[in-house]
């Protein structure tokens, strides 16, 4: 107690800049602005769903995505207001107050004990729950799938069928001329069928559509956002997915990496139609 | 008797800084310097530089995000390579894009934090004099210059500055002709990087010797501050990683001048014409590119959580809350961080299995974070809040990294990854928590630390009208490119008018740009406190904050040496905050056990122990 009043004591400079009475009010500021920031984020969110959002979903698995999205979505905004708004409340409440201390309170082990085991819980269920859709979409295409192979280049997709007997002919990257940019052997029967269109990909609707992805020179990224499907493109490697579309239109195809100058160029058009009509139009390819 | 106790250690200081006394030479003393607190300074200066050169970077970037192919006359001019007609050309723009990413990562929040931060206050919080290896020290600063000289002559070869991105991925990165700047402007990339990892390497070996060997006589592991805690940590990362990275520049050298392949597969035909290589992979630069990369985003928040964690100790007059958890969690993330590499790689054609186990480890790794989170909390909670510049940006560093963490659980998972991954989402989630929360980290520092460094305190005024601008400004830059990648925009496109699913975004994009021009303009505010407060600022004495750690004990700034009294000698945590019957609020580091507990009220023991120390 006598040290208090001790002059010698006091180790505190000549400048102080900080006066301690100033706590509250910028206590109140600083404490009103986090929650009106977290409160905002909040109220733009639910505006931008409105505007600037998911695009409507078009495909079987899409749907699945999108539900994880949400749920993940409504647990990490709780948190989110939880933890931004007890902070706002926290910074509000304890600002300095002259003649007062703060509570020399440091170590709780079962306060420690207990946010170390609830997001740990909630994690989990988030890795068993993400885990389960991910393995679903990653399961083999089902034997009556529709199979159409893309090769991505700069800037552009080449879309392959392989015709009416079902199955790819030979490529080999040394016959890749202007004229056979994908590279077919002439001399396999088998490709004498196949039909080679660029940035014009059409599938089937409600029929599993399997790809298989290749890339000629750099990396690309197959992604046609309603259809939830986004899948690198990596040269040497031909990289197979399917998707069953659920929704009859024009969707566009963009690439999501970046592979070069003309990158931001690379589109694609993705067309999904009846299988009658996607006959048809293959018949008429043919020709 | 405690103003007799000081006095005469000061005048034993005096006789000591006299007995050492030889002036060295302007050059020895601030330019070639083996001083670790000029060496700290270096860093924090060549890094702040960078970062005007970064942001103003990003500020041409999204120029062209909100107003695609308008014309600039007035950069056409300042620019008359890189703008056709005043529109600025896509090349220039991929390179800017790879510029600005690879600058603000390694050239300003590694080099601050680590460098700057590192240098500057592990020495005086663990009481030594010096780094353990002063001319490795000055090295590996002397190292950053030319790397940022060769890194930047990339704009001024031809084709120009690299564009494939700070991640450089090959093929692109590996083969001339697949893009503009992949010929020369590359090659300087890759040399750039590789000296500057050698020169973290350097760093990092010195940090982790100094702390492991130099600590003053009490200062246990369990007494080093959070700060010294945290840049231990980040050294270890570096040390594990770094070399990683510089291993992978070499080999993608290689293969770029040495006809190796390591990352480029047979059958390869760029722009029609078939190259004579074979057998390397893509992906394999990918899996070293990421074992350091994510490491390294740790190696930038790391520090930052441990400035943070400092700062709000200080300023809320209060113990950091768990301190052994925290010190737990710091090692938890760090461990776990080599083990959550591929989780940039979920859309790569890994396979899918691998994708469930880096999903596991990255969710993982989201509880020590939230630990850290919840500590924060708690030591504000009942807490006497000053609410200093340093401060400011405290509680705002943990309201961006709730906020930009949190979205790593979308992230994380690898099957909504696959909407995700490569659009704004991404752009939102890392600039919110490691950009700009690690920048925050880093204001707090300034703020903090200035008056040690410079012997005058920052204008609060000004400081404080930054953080609002910065705070608030962050947020609406960052905050609705969520939105942005929410309906599909991808990372990297020079204009976003080119899809139709694209089109409606561009208000956003307007809207997000103007955001983003007022938060760069705000950090003027900053660049003028700094500046004014070097020469006008009011004289901070020792320990202006009333803080408890061995800086402190020094004087501002400190001399050669550090330490004009003894050097100190620790009897205890540095955490002694509010300490209930001690005379002032604070209990320094070096403040003897029985000698603090003075006032009436504490237990009957210390009082008998504190009446005979008074």
């Amino acid at each position: 107690m006598q040290a208090e009043t001790r002059p010698g004591a006091d180790p505190r400079p000549a400048a102080d800049p900080q006066p301690e009475a100033e706590g509250r009010g910028w206590g109140l500021i600083t404490g009103v602005t986090v929650a009106l920031l977290a409160l905002g984020a909040l109220f733009t969110t639910l505006l931008a769903t409105g505007r600037w959002w998911l695009p409507p979903v078009a495909s079987a698995h899409g749907a699945e995505i999108d539900r994880l999205f949400y749920t993940i979505l409504v647990i990490i905004g709780t948190v989110f207001l939880l933890v931004q708004l007890t902070l706002a409340y926290f910074v509000l409440r304890f600002g300095s107050r002259p003649g007062t201390r703060a509570l020399h309170w440091h170590d709780n082990r079962r306060l420690e004990l207990l946010w170390t085991i609830i997001p740990a819980v909630i994690l989990v269920a988030l890795t068993t729950m993400g885990g389960l859709v991910w393995a679903r979409i990653h399961t083999a295409p089902p034997p009556d799938a529709f199979t159409v192979e893309v090769t991505a280049e700069q800037f552009g997709w080449w879309v392959r069928y392989p015709g009416p007997d079902g199955v790819f002919g030979r490529t080999g990257p040394g016959l890749i001329t202007r004229q056979n940019p994908l590279g077919l052997d002439p001399g396999d029967p088998l490709g004498g069928d196949d039909v080679v269109l660029l940035n014009d990909l059409r599938v089937p609707v409600e029929r599993p559509v399997r790809v298989f992805l290749r890339a000629k020179d750099v990396i690309h990224s197959f992604f046609v956002p309603e259809l939830r499907v986004k899948q690198d493109a990596v040269p040497g490697r031909t990289i197979e997915f399917w998707f069953t579309p659920t929704v009859r239109g024009e969707f566009e195809i963009a690439c999501a990496e970046l592979c070069g100058v003309g990158h931001f160029g690379m589109r694609g058009k993705l067309t999904v139609l009846s299988p009658d009509a996607l006959e048809a139009w293959l018949a008429e390819q043919g020709h | 008797m405690e103003a007799a106790i000081r006095s005469e250690r000061a005048a034993r200081g005096r006789e000591r800084a006299s007995r050492s006394h030889h002036e060295p030479s302007f050059v020895r003393k601030y330019i070639f310097s083996t001083d670790h607190k000029v060496i700290g300074i270096q860093y924090l200066l060549t890094s702040l530089f960078m970062a005007l050169v970064g942001g103003s970077m990003a500020m041409l970037v999204r120029l062209q995000l909100a107003w695609p192919g308008k014309a600039w006359p007035v950069l056409g001019a300042v620019f008359p390579d890189a703008f056709r007609d005043g529109v600025m050309r896509p090349d220039f723009y991929y390179a800017l894009v790879t510029m600005h990413g690879t600058i603000m990562v390694f050239f300003v929040l590694t080099t601050i934090l680590s460098g700057g931060f590192g240098n500057y206050l592990i020495p005086l919080q663990i009481g030594a004099g010096d780094m353990a290896f002063p001319v490795l020290n000055m090295v590996s600063y002397w190292l950053v210059p030319p790397a940022i000289i060769v890194l930047m002559a990339a704009f001024f070869v031809e084709g120009g500055a690299p564009g494939s991105g700070w991640t450089a991925y090959a093929p692109l990165s590996a083969v001339e002709g697949s893009a503009p700047g992949s010929g020369l402007g590359q090659t300087l990339w890759l040399i750039s990087l590789a000296l500057l990892m050698v020169s973290f390497l350097m760093g990092s070996l010195n940090y982790i010797t100094t702390v492991l060997n130099l600590r003053a006589r009490g200062m246990a592991m369990l007494r080093l501050p959070l700060t010294v805690w945290a840049l231990f940590v980040a050294a270890i990362l570096s040390l594990l990683s770094f070399p990683v990275l510089t291993a992978a520049a070499v080999m993608l050298l290689f293969d770029r001048h040495f006809g190796t392949s390591f990352f480029l597969p047979e059958g390869l035909v760029v722009g029609g014409r078939a190259l004579e290589v074979s057998g390397g992979d893509p992906l394999l630069w990918q899996h070293l590119f990421w074992f350091l990369g994510h490491p390294e985003v740790y190696i930038i928040i790391v520090p930052a959580m441990g400035i943070v964690s400092e700062v709000l100790a200080t300023h809320a007059r209060k113990p950091v809350f768990g301190y052994r958890f925290m010190v737990g969690s710091l090692m938890a993330i760090a461990f776990l961080s080599f083990l959550v590499w591929g989780h940039h790689m979920f859309t790569s054609g890994m396979h899918p299995l691998l994708g469930t186990a880096f999903m596991t480890t990255t969710l993982i790794i989201a509880v020590p974070s939230a630990v850290k989170t919840f500590n924060w909390l708690a030591t504000l909670w009942r807490a006497r809040i000053r609410f200093t510049s340093a401060m400011l940006f405290a509680i705002g560093f943990v309201s961006l990294f709730v906020t930009g963490g949190l979205t790593g659980m979308v992230l994380g998972s690898p099957a909504a990854n696959t909407y995700f991954h490569d659009t704004y989402f991404v752009v939102a989630h890392f600039h919110l928590v490691m950009g700009s929360a690690a920048l925050f980290g880093v204001f707090a520092g300034i703020y903090h630390w200035f008056p040690k460094m410079f012997g005058r305190l920052m204008n609060e005024g000004l400081g404080r009208l930054h953080f609002w601008l910065t705070f608030v400004g962050v947020y609406a830059t960052f905050f609705p490119m969520h939105f942005l990648g929410a309906a599909g925009m991808m990372r990297r496109v020079f204009s976003p008018q080119v899809y139709g699913f694209l089109q409606q975004l561009e208000p956003l994009n307007v809207a997000i740009t103007a955001s983003a021009l007022g938060l760069g303009l705000a950090q003027f505010l900053f660049v003028y406190n700094f500046g004014y407060s070097l020469f006008r600022g009011a004289r901070a004495g020792r320990n202006p904050w009333q803080a408890t750690t061995l800086e402190w004990y020094a004087p501002s700034p400190p001399p050669h040496g550090n330490w004009d009294e003894a050097p100190p000698v620790v009897h205890r945590w540095p955490y002694d905050y509010s300490l209930p019957g001690a005379g002032e609020d604070f209990v320094p580091q070096t403040a003897p056990e029985p000698a603090v507990v003075l006032a009436g009220g504490a237990p009957a023991g210390g009082a008998a122990g504190g009446g005979e120390g008074a």
